[in-house]
This record gives structure tokens, C-alpha cells and sequence, in this order.
């Protein structure tokens, strides 16, 4: 009856959201090993932060599991080689996220040989926090959600800020998606083990497990692997983005993070069930963040799986193992269709951040082309909208340039999770403008500042 | 019919009125407010636009700004000579204007030119398509032709076609710059009003990469270099550039040109009557 009452109670403290088709195709299909590429090309930047330094010089033989990339910088997190090898360039290439970053190309030899620096570090409860957060920065672990934001950082939430609560999403909201429900079928007791390493590491009280309802096996899995260890697993209800950080916590936990503030001001770490099981692994076998599970999901490509892929594969040759393109080649998607980021080639490498590849048949695509911002006010967006925004309002103020306003509707609270835009009725692209938005906001409260800078001077110079 | 109430009643309002108006006048000689007659006579002379290319909110603080002393009586970019020579005719001053420049947009390939990657779909605006992976465009450095410069323009002097090529209408130009600071790939440029020969790409890949998107990117071969006997046309990081002190609008860099990516200016007038001519005449099979 207490669980009954207590996702009744989750059911209510959900704001908005929407309800997209699942897709969840691949769901019930075991995780098997990916492609073994010819090339892999490895991005410096696979993480929210600052760009890593190439470790390595053409005509390198590298190893797996070899550092070939790092940054004195905080906030950042070493890139390893996933594959053993010559350095072929150090070279431009095409990123997930549009840009194009220096990355390093590295021509496998078929070896897969392990370099000697990996080596496991020993019993993380012997160890200082401190140490364990050394480690799990050497091993370039990242969010693996999909925002890929250090984990190090985020497990060094500041002395005035205790911990209490520490979430393990297994959400999984968006459609298509299955990665995080298969890794919590298949392996719920590295999951468990990295959760506790995690609890260990920022002195939480209590370890939340979340998954949502559609993952009622999953559930069943974690509950057994975690009943030992005192985990709560949450059942959430199924709705888009159940998933997003602060979502989350509102739904678990009833406290909302403030504007601009980060979970660690409600007392809450969350990371992803990834994240969890790649710490695991770090400190059972010593493996730094070389591969990661991907979805391969979609009506355009011939084979639906989960499959385990090296950094730095080439999407070309993922779909290629996956039996290929099916039909009129429409969009090719990384991550899911909601947040997911569109791709105008397939030769753009899986990152750390990658959770899904998505390619859709042209035949079901809804084109349309380039048009100014036509609103009908219904106010569909305000009503989906989980971050209690009008979108609508911040989508017209972004279109012409009204800075002050998007500032005091707060745009920069906005998740781009796009359920305003999937639900809007004029199919307006709201979540472009709101990225819009955010940079005109920074660039010109950059301008004011340097424009008040520059008034200071004059002042105490006259 | 009572007459004494209408009567009370005009008498009440009419005194009202008179006091009033008589406090009114008072208040007007009491509390009046100086103003410079001329500022008036300059917000007049100014185009009125509220462009905020002169860097104050409108036109009324720019006149007055320029009636109080603080700002140069060619304070109105948009509106240029003229407007400069109307307004030190009210402030009394002699004024030798400085001809501003002229904007210029460092790209030349439209739809047909430059190869699309990708279909873009999204809001019909520069910046945005530039956050989205940079549009469809596959050349990451040309223009991507949405009118982000268009319709910051205070005088809409840039016209876009259908083909997204952009035409800068040199009559209409006040090279106030606004259309700079927009575009979100930093493609356009005031050069001087007299330049003609221009470079019409920015594209820094190689020449062979170039030639791949785009028919008319400059491909860095260096021809124009070689024929210029001024020394004003040099090629630097991929790509061709003039030196506008320099050069003597000879023309012969337009004409070695093998991607056309050096032009010739012509005026909008000249344009409309060949392409009428090559309209009227059947083009050769």
C-alpha cells in the first residue's frame, strides 16, 4: 500500500511532459559486442569543458586504453584510445554536435593489445574520496546520459552543501532508447557496485535507484541486485522527460532546484545507471571510458540491436555492421528523437555522449522548410512545458531580439527537452529559439559588462 | 423646465474652468522648461528611423546629443552626407563629411552554386541555422543566406533573392555597419565607396576541398596574385585578398579569375538592363 500511495504521489508531483510513442524495440535483445573498425577517430572535446591537449604525435603506436589526450583544466576529462594502432592525423573532423573539433585519427591493427597503464586501482572503500575522484578522472568518465559532463566534478559537490540523497537514473524517457534498460537487466550488480562507490564517494544517506514503469523487468533485476545493499528502487511514471536531472528530483525527492542552481543545492547527486557500471568497471578491471552501449534503432537501418562500440567509430561503419541503410535515406539522428542531435553525415565518430543512433526513412519524415515564428497562442507548450516556462513568449522574444524579457522569463531554465515543440500545433522549432535565446542573452550581458567596464575606466580616469 | 439649474450648472463648470486655466497659465510661465528650438529642427533634418546605428537609443537623444555639443553633426549614419550637411546647417557649423564606406558581403554563392549537405529546417534566421550545426550549407564559411543582415538593415539596401544570393544596393548603402555585427559568420565588410574590384569568397579550406562545394569559392591558385602589378591582390590563408590602398580597380585579377570569385561591381541599373538583354535574346543551345 506505501508503494502505491508513494507513485501515486510521483504521479503528482510530475509537471507537464508528453507522452511520444516508445519504440522500444530493442528492448528484449541482448547487448552484444559492436564493429571492430579499421579506423576509429577519437574527438578532444567528448565533454562539457575544456578541450584536451593530443598526448600522442603522428606515427605513434598506441595501445587500448592508452591516454591520448588531456587538459590541465578542472573541468575536462582525458580521452583514451579504444582500439591498438598507429596514429594516422591528428586532424578537423566533424563532430557530433555540428562542429568540427581536432580529433585524433587512429588505424587499427586488429591487435586490440591492452596497454600496460591499465591496471585496476584497488578497493575504492580503502581509499579517500579524493583518490576515487583521481581515478574515475584518469579513466575519462563522463555523464554517459548524454550531456557527458565529467563525473569527477560532479561527485565534488561544495563543503557547505552536504549530500543526502544520491539518484541513479535509469529513467530512459526518450523513445527508442533501451541501452540503460539493457545494461539494468544484464549487469544490475556493477550498477549496484558503482552506486555504492558513488555513495561512498560523496557521503550520501540514502541511494535511489529510478526507473520508469515501461521497465517493469528492469526493475524486478535491479530490486534483487540492490536489496542487499539497502537501495530504494523508485518506479516512476512513464512520461517524457521523466529523465532530465531536475525532473528527477522534483518527482523523487519534492524539492525543486532553484534557477540557476545546480542539484547539489537540494542535496542530490544524480547520475546516470552508465555512469554507475563504468566506475564499477574502472575499479574492478582498471578499464578507462573506451566503449560504451549504443541503441541502433530506427525504420531506416536493416538490424535493431544494442550494441557495445568503441569511441570513435565511425556511424558509417555501426550501420553498416547493422546490415546497413533500408529505404530513402531521411535523417540520421545521435542520441534519441527528442534531444537528439541531427547529422548531415555518417561519418561523424560515436562519442562518450552518445546513447542512441537514430536513422529514420525519408518517406516518414515531416519536412518543412526554413519560416518565421507564427504562433496561435493556444498555449499547448506552456501546459507540456516541465520547467513551468512559456515557451511560447520566450520563442517570440528570441525571434526579435527582446533580451530583458527572455531574462526575466527565464530562458536559461529552459531543458530543451522539446516537448513544446512536439506538441506545438504550428510545428514552430521552439527549442532552436530557445538556444537562440540562451547565446543572444550571454553575448549581450557580455556587451553590458564590457560596456560598464569600459564607463568605469572613463569615470576614473576623468 | 427649470432654466436656474442649467444655469447653476455652466456656472459651476465655466468656474472651474477659469480656475484652472488660470493655474495652467501660471504653471506654464512658473515651471518652464527651456528647450533648444533646434532640437527640434535636428530630430526634423534626421532620417528618423531609430536605427541606433550612431550608438544612441534613437534619433531624439542623438539630436539632442548633437544640439548639446557631445556629438559630431555627422552623428546620423544611415542618413549620410545629405543629413550631416542639413544638420550643420541648423547647428551652424562648417562640416567636411567623410564618406563612409560601403558594405560588401564576402560571399557569392547562392543555392545553385554552393552544394547543401543537409535540409535545414528551422527558423529563418542566420544565427539560428549557424547554432544548428551551421545550416545546410556544406561550406562552413559562406553565406547562409537567410537575411539575418536583411532585416537588421536600416535602409534596406541588402536584397536577397530567391537563390539566396545577396546584392548590396551601392545607392542605398550608409556603410553604418549594422549588418557587420550581425552576420553570424562575419562575412561582411565596409570597404571604401569607390573600390569595385572585390573578392567575393571567405572560404579558408583548400582549394581543392572548396571546388568540391562550391563553383565559385575562391580556390587560392594564386592567378590573380601573379597578373596584379600593383602588388595589391594577395592570397593568405586560402584565400584572395585586396589591398584597398593599393589597388587601381584595373580589372585584371576579375579577369584571370577562374572561379569568378574576384568581381567586378556594377551598378543595380546596369545589371537590370543586361540581364533584360539576355532575357530578350535566346540563349545559344
Amino acid at each position: 500500500m506505501a508503494g502505491f500511495i508513494s507513485s501515486a504521489k510521483r504521479y503528482f508531483l510530475t509537471k507537464g511532459g508528453v507522452h511520444p510513442r516508445q519504440n522500444k524495440r530493442t528492448a528484449s535483445i541482448m547487448v552484444f559486442p559492436g564493429p571492430n573498425p579499421e579506423q576509429v577517430i577519437i574527438p578532444l572535446v567528448q565533454h562539457t569543458g575544456a578541450p584536451c591537449e593530443p598526448l600522442v604525435e603522428v606515427g605513434d603506436r598506441v595501445l587500448v586504453g592508452q591516454k591520448i589526450g588531456d587538459s590541465d583544466a578542472y573541468v575536462s576529462a582525458p580521452v583514451h584510445s579504444s582500439v591498438s594502432g598507429e596514429v594516422a592525423g591528428i586532424i578537423s573532423h566533424p563532430h557530433p554536435t555540428g562542429k568540427d573539433v581536432l580529433s585524433i585519427q587512429i588505424v587499427s591493427d586488429g591487435l586490440n593489445e591492452l596497454s600496460p597503464e591499465v591496471i585496476p586501482p584497488g578497493d575504492p572503500f580503502q581509499i579517500s574520496p579524493e583518490e576515487v575522484r583521481k581515478f574515475i578522472r584518469d579513466a575519462g568518465i563522463v555523464g554517459l546520459g548524454g550531456a557527458a559532463f565529467p563525473t569527477h566534478v560532479k561527485l565534488a559537490p561544495p563543503a557547505e552543501k552536504p549530500i543526502r540523497t544520491l539518484i541513479i537514473n535509469g529513467a530512459e524517457c526518450e523513445p527508442y532508447l533501451t541501452a540503460d534498460h539493457r545494461l539494468m537487466i544484464e549487469r544490475g550488480k556493477d550498477i549496484v557496485r558503482g552506486a555504492l562507490i558513488i555513495k561512498h564517494v560523496v557521503g550520501a544517506e540514502e541511494v535511489i535507484i529510478a526507473i520508469e514503469s515501461n521497465k517493469r523487468d528492469a526493475v524486478q533485476r535491479m530490486r534483487e541486485a540492490g536489496q542487499k545493499d539497502g537501495m530504494h528502487i523508485a518506479v516512476l511514471p512513464t512520461r517524457y522527460p521523466m529523465g532530465a536531472e531536475k525532473t528527477l528530483i522534483r518527482t523523487l525527492t519534492g524539492r525543486e532546484v532553484p534557477s540557476g542552481g545546480l542539484p547539489s543545492d537540494v542535496g542530490v547527486v544524480v547520475n546516470n545507471v552508465g555512469t554507475a557500471a563504468a566506475i564499477a568497471d574502472l575499479f574492478e578491471k582498471g578499464a578507462p571510458l573506451i566503449e560504451r552501449i549504443v541503441t541502433v534503432c530506427g525504420d531506416g537501418v536493416a538490424g535493431n540491436a544494442n550494441l557495445r562500440i568503441k569511441i570513435g567509430t565511425m556511424a558509417r561503419d555501426v550501420i553498416e555492421f547493422c546490415g546497413g541503410y533500408v529505404g530513402g535515406r531521411g535523417k540520421l539522428i545521435f542520441g534519441g528523437p527528442m534531444m537528439g542531435l541531427a547529422q548531415y553525415s555518417d561519418r561523424v565518430p560515436v562519442v562518450k555522449g552518445t546513447s542512441g543512433i537514430l536513422v529514420l526513412r525519408r518517406e516518414n519524415l515531416f519536412i518543412k522548410e526554413p519560416a518565421h515564428f507564427t504562433c496561435i497562442r493556444c498555449g499547448r507548450c506552456v501546459r507540456y512545458c516541465p520547467m513551468n516556462l512559456m515557451p511560447y513568449a520566450l520563442g517570440m522574444y528570441a525571434d526579435s531580439g527582446i533580451w530583458d524579457k527572455l531574462e526575466q522569463f527565464n530562458v536559461n531554465d529552459c531543458i530543451e527537452c522539446g516537448c513544446c515543440a512536439y506538441v506545438c500545433p504550428t510545428k514552430n522549432p521552439l527549442v532552436q529559439l530557445m538556444k537562440v535565446g540562451k547565446e543572444g542573452l550571454a553575448k549581450r550581458k557580455k556587451k553590458l559588462e564590457e560596456f560598464e567596464h569600459s564607463f568605469s575606466e572613463e569615470e576614473s580616469v576623468g | 423646465m427649470d432654466w436656474s439649474l442649467i444655469f447653476k450648472a455652466v456656472l459651476a463648470l465655466g468656474g472651474l474652468a477659469i480656475v484652472f486655466g488660470v493655474l495652467l497659465a501660471v504653471a506654464s510661465v512658473k515651471f518652464h522648461v527651456e528647450i533648444d528650438p533646434r532640437v527640434d529642427e535636428v530630430l526634423d533634418a534626421l532620417v528618423g528611423s531609430n536605427c541606433g546605428a550612431c550608438g544612441f537609443p534613437g534619433c531624439l537623444p542623438a539630436a539632442e546629443a548633437v544640439v548639446k555639443g557631445k556629438a559630431p553633426v555627422d552623428v546620423c549614419v544611415a542618413g549620410g552626407k545629405a543629413v550631416a550637411e542639413a544638420v550643420a546647417k541648423i547647428m551652424g557649423v562648417e562640416v567636411t563629411v567623410t564618406e563612409r564606406g560601403v558594405a560588401h558581403v564576402h560571399c557569392r554563392g547562392g543555392l545553385s552554386e554552393s552544394i547543401p549537405n543537409a535540409i535545414y529546417q528551422g527558423i529563418d534566421s542566420c544565427a539560428a541555422a549557424e547554432k544548428i550545426a551551421g545550416g545546410g550549407k556544406a561550406c562552413k564559411y559562406g553565406c547562409l543566406g537567410l537575411g539575418t543582415c536583411k532585416a537588421v538593415c536600416p535602409v534596406n539596401a541588402i536584397i536577397i533573392d530567391e537563390d539566396h544570393r545577396r546584392v548590396v544596393n551601392r545607392d542605398k548603402c550608409t556603410g553604418c555597419g549594422l549588418c557587420v555585427e550581425a552576420c553570424p559568420r562575419h562575412l561582411i565588410e565596409i570597404v571604401p565607396r569607390k573600390q569595385i574590384i572585390l573578392v567575393k569568397c571567405s572560404s579558408k579550406d583548400k582549394g581543392s576541398v572548396a571546388k568540391k562545394i562550391c563553383t565559385v569559392s575562391c580556390i587560392a591558385c594564386k592567378k590573380c596574385e601573379k597578373v596584379c602589378k600593383y602588388d595589391a591582390i594577395h592570397v593568405r590563408k586560402n584565400r584572395a585578398w585586396i589591398d584597398y590602398d593599393k589597388c587601381t580597380q584595373c580589372g585584371k585579377c576579375v579577369e584571370v579569375c577562374p572561379t569568378t570569385a574576384v568581381v567586378k561591381v556594377t551598378a543595380i541599373r546596369e545589371r537590370k538592363s543586361r540581364e533584360k538583354a539576355s532575357e530578350s535574346t535566346p540563349a545559344p543551345v
